[in-house]
């Protein structure tokens, strides 16, 4: 399959070139011959697919919330390329059998690119170290007890040094759980008149500081998960300073919603960590633009309506997002003219590739030929309707208007995303 | 109003036209006939999904009173144990033709969730540590009866605010009727963030009795050291304890007040409790005509 | 609310003293003095209607006739039907009723559900010796099998036709009007 995308740019204003794509990689660019599919670009904006570092696809075990069909489906209507998947699954992804059958799986579906993470410790349990070195050798790009909190750091500890020698990074959910405790929302005035168990802003930084000093002494390469506060990220920002090996993601509801969100007492916007304060949108903000802040990870964590329709005490954590990712960041921030869209991409693209420490994606002759196709005019609605995740029945951002949705999304050279035929 | 969540969208108009029809159910309960037949056809169901006899009978009685049909349901008996969720038992009650909900649910905002999943009126008979608006009317009533007016007063919550719905609602309310309200306790169990325009926050026992014209004493969960929040039963009742000694403090005519149930001795002192100064049975005995007067408010005039 | 339309003045403050007192005198007729007597108003018009009728048949027997005011809004008929929530007012009947002979007043008399309501709360006051029914204007079309004791003018209406009793009291005047539904 031989397709040409005419009238490519990569920025708004570069010059628009004619990319041939064949048997799966970039060919080049303003070739001749014959095509079987032509691809008009004029009107769109040309990138590497995006890649998510951090998304819970829910199989094996919980499909009622997600199954990797439908979550690649989200994926790549979201312009997605690459998807790393969580381990916290049933069972928890601890075995290289469970992590061949599901990449097997994902290849046959041909939709986004699975690469999975698997657990840190056994069952994620935090006691017992997976057998780290099988679970590369069937394909997990990172480890991480995510969905958990890694309490005992003696074990981290291990885990960090035993990773490093393989070559893998460690991510890891930083909230000390013992300051955590119950808590359902951020901790603050409006838990506090809500009468809402809180988590405190500390519970995260603690965290983060315990395992900054924990990678510091190893030298391995640590990923911290979903930053959420001010404080964790400066923490983050001056341990990099240091010269630790830490890198940070941040998800787009962290950047886009506050924990007065919570009045409603919707459980849409239960999520871990929590939604915080404007302050901490604003300085995660500022960690993307600075770059404290590695790469966007949407932390995709889909559950069921009836779950999720439960009092706030009861519902599961977790936003399922993957499909507005780049809209949201792209009209919240680019559009208003607080990060710039190159800025923005890195984010999405090359931020997480080197986080997973995977080749980075380049639109170069001989490259890979996973591309997406953003349409940065078009505004329209968001409606969890047309959502092809599972989690369909409603979002945070339902109603609002977005632009930056993508036109056509393309992986291993195939058109898997067409949101004029979706 | 459609529902009694919690007293956010209440105006002080409307909440004192609720204290005057109180009063007037009060009246009522006087009389040789104790019931009147205006809330006939309506049917009222109380829905406790945690438990609480005294204020589930409580509201159950009101509504008799009223001549409104009683459903009962509450969450041992039933099938949330097996996995049924608030919703899908609220609508599934609702095919019964209810007119209005009380809900009484361990989390906060478990009524808001309710009302936006039913046409039927509702009442929140306590969410989690939340809102538990009719016992704070009830409070309020009886320092209405007791001093005339509520206007000016000075009133101390004292005890395990952080868990307490009663404190956060008497805190709306009485505020919002013209008191002023001095929220009391350890410092584990004393979020400062519940200060506000006439809500003050202090961990000094003595500071918070300071010429208060009432003292309510909140029920201390013995659990709360079992998970950290205070150090020892005998430390709470040394500092935090409301009794005759540190009444002393308080306005010369001050009254004591609990919502129950009461450890006795432990976060009231049980004398005080059976003193005059008390107006603990006042209040037990007003929440029939507050919540009479709820139901007359929210079910009459809903067609 | 529709609109009225004013059509004509019925009664004037003459006409309303006269009738309250021709009331008062009947009232006495009928009960052989004021023994025991005592009369209730019913919200809003009626309280002022039965403090003139008792101060009348005071100074007819030189006893104290005792006035009290009923609030029958707990015993309607409609709430589960009103649209518009009614207020409830206090009920403050001073003495026993047990074994009282009751007067009950009110303003206008017509469907007859007011006066059943007003029963039912009289009654589950205490156990009268017997109620009696006054009212200023009977205008017909009653729903229910009640007649009045005692009637001050009887006006012949039809049901798009409101009657309007102002009394000083309440009103500023005494007067009774006749308005029309405006269709």
């Amino acid at each position: 399959m031989r397709i040409k995308i005419k009238n490519a740019r990569v920025s708004p204003n570069s010059e628009a070139r004619d990319v041939y794509v064949n048997n799966g990689l970039i060919e080049g660019f303003n070739l001749d011959g014959t095509f079987d599919l032509e691809i008009d670009a004029s009107n769109f904006l040309l990138s590497p697919a995006l890649i998510d570092p951090h998304a819970h696809l829910r199989e094996p075990g919980q499909e009622v919330k997600e199954d990797l069909q439908s979550g690649l489906s989200a994926a790549v209507a979201g312009g997605f390329g690459t998807v790393v998947c969580m381990p916290n699954t049933k069972p928890v992804i601890d075995d290289p059998e469970i992590l061949r059958s599901l990449i097997a799986k994902a290849e046959k579906l041909g939709l986004a690119r699975l690469l999975p993470s698997a657990a840190l410790t056994r069952g994620q349990e935090g006691k017992l170290l997976a057998d780290a070195a099988a679970l590369k050798a069937a394909g997990a790009v990172m480890l991480t007890d995510d969905g958990r909190t890694n309490e005992d750091a003696g074990v981290l500890r291990r885990g960090l040094e035993y990773a490093h020698a393989l070559g893998l990074v460690v991510s890891v959910h930083a909230e000390d759980a013992s300051l955590r405790g119950d808590g359902v929302m951020n901790e603050g005035e409006v838990s506090e008149r809500l009468g809402l168990p809180g988590n405190p802003a500390a519970a995260e930084a603690a965290r983060i500081a315990r395992d900054l000093e924990i990678c510091a002494v190893t030298g391995a390469r640590l990923h911290i998960q979903h930053l959420s506060t001010a404080r964790g990220l400066q923490l983050v920002r001056d341990a990099k300073t240091r010269g630790v090996n830490v890198t940070c993601e941040v998800g787009p509801h962290h950047l886009t919603l506050t924990d007065s969100k919570l009045e409603t007492f919707d459980a849409l916007y239960k999520v871990a960590p929590p939604l915080r304060l404007q302050s901490d949108c604003d300085a995660l903000l500022a960690g993307l633009v600075d770059g404290t802040v590695d790469c966007i990870g949407t932390d995709h964590a889909p559950h069921t309506k009836a779950e999720k329709e439960q009092d706030l005490l009861e519902a599961p954590f977790g936003i399922a997002n993957i499909e507005l990712a780049f809209p949201l960041l792209y009209t919240h921030f680019v559009a208003t003219g607080k990060l710039s869209l190159e800025k923005l991409l890195e984010l999405m693209t090359t931020g997480g590739a080197k986080v997973l420490g995977i080749g980075e994606p380049k639109l170069e002759a001989g490259m890979p030929a996973d591309l997406v196709l953003l349409d940065l005019n078009t505004k329209k609605i968001v409606d969890p309707a047309s959502f092809k995740t599972k989690a369909n029945f409603g979002s945070p951002w339902a109603g609002q208007e977005l632009t930056g949705w993508a036109a056509k999304t393309i992986v291993r050279g195939q058109v898997v995303f067409d949101a004029s035929s979706s | 109003m459609k529902h009694l969540l919690d007293f956010q969208d209440w105006d002080r108009t409307s909440l004192e036209g609720m204290l005057e029809t109180t009063q007037i159910m009060a009246e009522v309960l006087d009389r040789p006939v104790k019931k009147v037949p205006a809330l006939q056809g309506f049917t009222v169901c109380t829905a406790f999904f945690e438990n609480s006899t005294r204020t589930r009978l409580s509201f159950e009685l009101a509504a008799r009173r009223m001549s409104a049909d009683v459903l009962t349901f509450t969450a041992s008996t039933s099938s949330t144990t097996k996995g049924e969720s608030l919703k899908d038992t609220l609508e599934t009650l609702e095919q019964m033709k209810i007119d209005l909900f009380v809900i009484r649910h361990s989390a906060s905002g478990a009524a808001h969730l309710a009302s936006r999943w039913t046409d039927a009126r509702i009442i929140n008979a306590g969410d989690g540590r939340r809102a538990h608006p009719t016992q704070a009317l009830l409070d309020a009533y009886t320092l209405k009866q007791h001093f005339g007016k509520l206007e000016g007063l000075e009133i101390a919550i004292v005890g395990d605010v952080k868990h307490s719905r009663v404190a956060r609602s008497n805190a709306d309310l009485l505020v919002k009727l013209g008191a002023k309200v001095r929220l009391c306790g350890p410092a584990t169990l004393l979020p400062k963030e519940l200060e506000q325009p006439g809500v003050r926050v202090t961990t000094n026992l003595q500071e918070a009795l300071e010429g208060a014209n009432a003292v309510m004493a909140l029920r201390l969960q013995l659990e709360r050291m079992s998970t950290g929040y205070i150090p020892s039963l005998p430390e709470y009742q040394q500092t935090y304890q409301v009794n005759f000694k540190n009444l002393k403090h308080a306005a010369p005519d001050a009254i004591i007040m609990h919502p129950g149930p009461m450890n006795r001795d432990v976060e009231l002192e049980g004398n005080l409790a059976d003193s005059s100064r008390s107006v603990i049975l006042k209040q037990v005995e007003n929440g029939l005509p507050v919540r009479m007067a709820v139901l007359y408010h929210l079910l009459v005039g809903k067609k | 609310m529709p609109e009225l339309e004013f059509k004509a003045r019925l009664l004037e403050p003459d006409d309303i003293r006269r009738a309250v007192s021709r009331i008062a005198h009947e009232i006495v007729e009928r009960n052989k003095g004021a023994h025991d007597l005592a009369v209730v108003g019913v919200h809003t018009r009626g309280i002022p209607l039965a403090d003139r009728i008792a101060a009348r048949i005071s100074e007819l027997e030189g006893i104290s006739v005792p006035s009290g005011k009923l609030d029958i809004t707990l015993y309607r008929d409609d709430l589960s039907e009103v649209g518009l929530q009614p207020l409830v007012r206090r009920t403050e009947v001073p003495f026993d009723v047990a074994s009282r002979r009751i007067v009950m007043v009110d303003d206008v008399f017509y469907t007859g559900r007011t006066a059943r309501a007003g029963l039912d709360a009289l009654i589950d006051l205490g156990r009268p010796a017997n109620i009696q029914l006054a009212v200023l204007v009977d205008r017909g079309h009653r729903e229910l099998p009640i007649r009045a004791d005692y009637v001050g003018k009887n006006i012949p209406t039809s049901k798009s036709e409101v009657i309007k009793v102002k009394l000083l009291e309440t009103d500023g005047e005494d007067a009774v009007e006749l308005w029309e539904v405006r269709a």
